[in-house]
C-alpha cells in the first residue's frame, strides 16, 4: 500500500507533538479512538496525551485560545473539523490574530497553525462541501497554505510542511486540506508513470521557502498550455492532462503553488512565457476568487501577454447533496480538457 | 489613610489628567482619530492592577488607557501612540485602542479578547508559573456570543483568569436595559464561574477584593469574576453622549472616585500630588507632541 497524504500528514502531527513539548493539538472529536472525523489526529491523544485537547464544538473560542496560547509562547495547532466551519472564527483570523503582530509593531509572534480540510464530491451538501478559503485570501498577517501531494525526487511530504510549519512558523498559518485528497496516494517517481514533477520556490517571508510544483508530460514535446491549480484539483489537472496527451496530442504543463497566500507570481510566468496559453482550475466559486487574482497578477506582467486564459471552477451556487447535481456544480476533468481545447484550437 | 492610598490616588490621577488633556486637545486637532476615556472608571483600573503579581497578564479593550498607566506603562509612549508618534507605543499602528506592552494587550473589537484571555492562561498553567489574567471587558461585550463560548472553557479547563466586568451601565448609547436580560453575575454562575460584585468607585474597597479574589484565582487556578458597577462621566468616544448634562452632573458628585479618595487624604498631600502629576502630564504631552512622526521603517529588536 503506498502512502496517503492523510497517512503523511497524521506522521507531520506526530513529529510536531514530539519535538516540542509546547505544540498543542487542540479541536473537536479529535481524541482517540475516534481521532477526529477524518483520522488525521489519529494516535495523537494516546501517544502525547498532555498536548491534545479536545474542546466543546465553539470554533469562534477555540481560535482566540489559539491565538493567546501563541502569544504567550505555545505553538498550538488546530483542527476545524470541516472547512465550511471557518466563517466561525473569522473574527478572531481577520480582526484578533492576522493583525496581533503587525499592530503591535512586531514585538508579538503568533505561531499557529489552523487546518482544516475543504471540498465536495462526497454528497455532504450545501455546508459541508464548501471551498471557502477564497475569504481569507488578501487577509494581511495570515498565510494561506495548500497541501499538495505530488513530490519531485527532493521534496517534501504535506505532512513535513505541515509539521515544518507547526514547529517553525512566526506567523499565523491556514493550511488547507482537502477531503478526497486525504485518500490519495503520495505521487513521487514511483507513482507516477507518465509524468514528471519539478519544483521551485516561491520565497516566502524571511527566506522561508513554499514549494511551487511543476507537471509535466513525460518525454512529451513543447507544452503549448499551462495549467494552474493547488491542493486536489492538481489531481484532476493531472487526469485532464493524461486525456489531453493521449487522446488529442495536446500536452500541458501544470504549475501548483503551496503557497496561496501572499503569493508570488513567477513561477507561473516562466511557464505562461513559453506556452501563451493559461487555464486556471479551482474547487471553488469563480466569481472574485483565487482565478482571478492570478490572472489579474499574469496580465500586470506585460513583458509576457497571454493569448489566452480561461477560469474553471464551480458554479456560482451553493453545493448541492445530489451526486448529480454536485457533479454539476463542481469542475470536472472534462470541464479541464474542454477549456484546454477551446484555447488551443483543437475543440471540434 | 495610608501610603497605598496615597499612590492609588496618584495613579488615579494620572488617567483622570491623562485623558481630559485628550478630550481638550482632540478639539485643538492634536490627535485625529478617535479614543475611548474611562473618566469617572480610574478606580477599577488602579484597583484591581495594583493588587496584580508582577508577571500576571493583561487583557483589554477599546477603553484601555487607564490599564496602561495604572500598569506602569510610560504617560509620554502613549500619548506619542495617540498622536501619530513613531515613539508610541506601537510606533502609531494601533492608535488608542490596540496596544501591546509587556504584559498588557489591547485590541478594539468587543468579545473577541475573552478566549484569547483563556488562551493566554492555558499557557500560563501549562508551564506551571504562579500567574494569572486579567481580562477586562464592559456591559457591552455581553452581547457578544464568543465571551459564553470562553467562560464555559475557562471553567471546564479551570483556568487561571479574571474576568473584570466594568459595567457602566451605558454601551456607547445604548442603556443597559435596552441591552441585557437578567442579571451579569447569573451570567457567570451559569458557568460556575464565582463571580463578587461591587456598586462603588472607592479604589480601596476595590482593591480590597481584587486583592480576595486574586488569592482564589492563583491558588484554586480557577477563573473569577469581578462585576464592577461604575460610571462614566465622558462620552463613549468624544463627541457622542445623548445624556443630559443633569444626569451626569449628578454621577460626578456621587461617584467621583478622586473625591472618595481625597475625602480621607490630607489636603497638603493632595495638593502636591495634584502639582506633581500636573507637571508629568504637562511635561509627557510636550515631549510626544515634539516627537518624530510615525514612518513604516520596522522595529528592529
Amino acid at each position: 500500500m503506498s502512502r496517503t497524504v492523510l497517512d503523511s500528514l497524521n506522521t507531520g502531527l506526530l513529529t510536531a507533538l514530539g519535538t516540542n513539548a509546547d505544540v498543542l493539538l487542540l479541536g473537536e472529536d479529535i481524541l482517540d479512538p475516534y481521532g477526529g472525523a477524518f483520522k488525521v489526529t489519529k494516535g495523537c491523544s494516546t501517544k502525547y496525551p498532555e498536548q491534545v485537547i479536545t474542546t466543546p464544538i465553539s470554533e469562534a473560542a477555540l481560535a482566540g485560545v489559539a491565538a493567546g496560547l501563541a502569544l504567550r509562547g505555545m505553538r498550538p495547532v488546530v483542527e476545524v473539523m470541516f472547512g465550511d466551519f471557518l466563517t466561525l472564527m473569522t473574527d478572531q483570523l481577520v480582526n484578533h490574530i492576522s493583525k496581533f503582530r503587525w499592530m503591535y509593531n512586531n514585538t508579538v509572534s503568533v505561531p499557529l497553525v489552523i487546518r482544516t480540510p475543504m471540498g465536495g464530491r462526497r454528497g455532504y451538501g450545501p455546508t459541508h462541501s464548501q471551498t471557502l478559503e477564497k475569504l481569507f485570501l488578501g487577509v494581511p498577517g495570515l498565510k494561506v497554505v495548500a497541501a499538495n501531494h505530488f513530490l519531485a525526487k527532493e521534496s517534501e511530504e504535506p505532512g513535513d510542511m505541515l509539521s515544518r510549519l507547526i514547529l517553525e512558523t512566526e506567523e499565523p498559518v491556514l493550511f488547507i486540506e482537502n477531503k478526497l485528497q486525504y485518500l490519495l496516494p503520495l505521487k513521487g517517481e514511483m507513482q507516477l508513470q507518465d509524468f514528471e514533477v519539478q519544483e521551485t520556490f516561491d520565497k516566502g517571508d524571511n527566506g522561508r521557502r513554499f514549494p511551487v510544483r511543476m507537471l509535466g508530460v513525460k518525454g512529451a514535446p513543447k507544452p503549448v498550455c499551462t495549467l494552474t491549480a493547488y491542493g486536489y484539483m492538481g489531481e484532476l489537472c493531472m487526469q485532464a492532462m493524461s486525456k489531453l496527451a493521449f487522446e488529442y496530442e495536446i500536452f500541458c504543463r501544470l504549475v501548483m503553488p503551496t503557497l496561496l497566500s501572499p503569493f508570488e507570481v513567477d513561477g507561473l510566468i516562466a511557464s505562461v512565457k513559453e506556452t501563451g496559453n493559461l487555464v486556471i482550475i479551482e474547487e471553488g466559486t469563480g466569481t472574485l476568487g483565487w482565478g482571478a487574482e492570478v490572472a489579474a497578477r499574469c496580465a500586470e506582467h506585460h513583458m509576457h501577454p497571454i493569448k489566452g486564459l480561461i477560469r474553471v471552477a464551480a458554479k456560482d451556487t451553493p453545493v448541492p447533496a445530489a451526486a448529480n447535481l454536485e457533479t454539476a456544480t463542481l469542475p470536472q476533468v472534462d470541464d479541464i480538457v474542454d477549456a484546454v481545447r477551446k484555447l488551443t484550437g483543437s475543440h471540434d | 489613610m495610608t501610603d497605598s492610598e496615597l499612590t492609588y490616588y496618584r495613579n488615579m490621577l494620572r488617567i483622570r489628567r491623562f485623558e481630559e488633556t485628550i478630550l481638550e486637545q482632540f478639539k485643538r486637532g492634536v490627535f485625529a482619530g478617535t479614543t475611548h476615556t474611562s473618566l469617572g472608571q480610574e478606580a477599577n483600573a488602579v484597583g484591581v492592577i495594583s493588587q496584580m503579581l508582577p508577571e500576571n497578564v493583561i487583557v483589554t479593550n477599546h477603553r484601555c488607557h487607564g490599564h496602561f498607566l495604572a500598569y506602569g506603562g510610560d504617560m509620554r509612549s502613549l500619548f506619542a501612540e495617540l498622536m501619530g508618534r513613531s515613539t508610541g507605543i506601537c510606533a502609531g499602528r494601533g492608535g488608542s485602542q490596540h496596544i501591546h506592552w509587556r504584559n498588557l494587550y489591547s485590541n478594539g473589537v468587543q468579545g473577541g479578547i475573552v478566549p484569547i484571555a483563556a488562551g493566554m492562561a492555558l499557557a500560563e498553567k501549562r508551564k506551571g508559573k504562579d500567574t494569572s489574567v486579567t481580562v477586562f471587558i464592559g456591559d457591552g461585550t455581553f452581547g457578544q456570543g464568543v465571551i459564553y463560548e470562553a467562560f464555559n472553557m475557562s471553567s471546564l479547563w479551570q483556568l487561571p483568569l479574571l474576568i473584570v466586568v466594568e459595567n457602566n451601565h451605558i454601551a456607547q448609547t445604548t442603556p443597559e436595559e435596552s441591552a441585557i436580560a437578567g442579571d451579569l453575575a447569573g451570567r457567570f454562575e451559569a458557568f460556575k464561574i464565582p463571580a463578587v460584585e461591587l456598586d462603588t468607585s472607592d479604589v480601596v474597597e476595590i482593591a480590597g477584593e481584587a486583592s480576595q479574589l486574586y488569592a482564589e484565582v492563583h491558588e484554586e487556578k480557577s477563573p473569577r469574576a469581578l462585576i464592577l458597577n461604575t460610571v462614566r462621566f465622558g462620552p463613549h468616544s468624544k463627541g457622542d453622549d445623548t445624556r443630559s448634562e443633569e444626569e451626569i452632573e449628578a454621577l460626578r458628585s456621587q461617584r467621583d472616585p478622586l473625591k472618595i479618595s481625597e475625602a480621607r487624604l490630607p489636603a497638603h498631600a493632595v495638593r502636591q500630588i495634584t502639582q506633581e502629576v500636573e507637571g508629568e502630564v504637562g511635561q509627557a504631552f510636550e515631549l510626544a507632541l515634539a516627537d518624530a512622526p510615525a514612518s513604516f521603517e520596522e522595529k528592529t529588536a
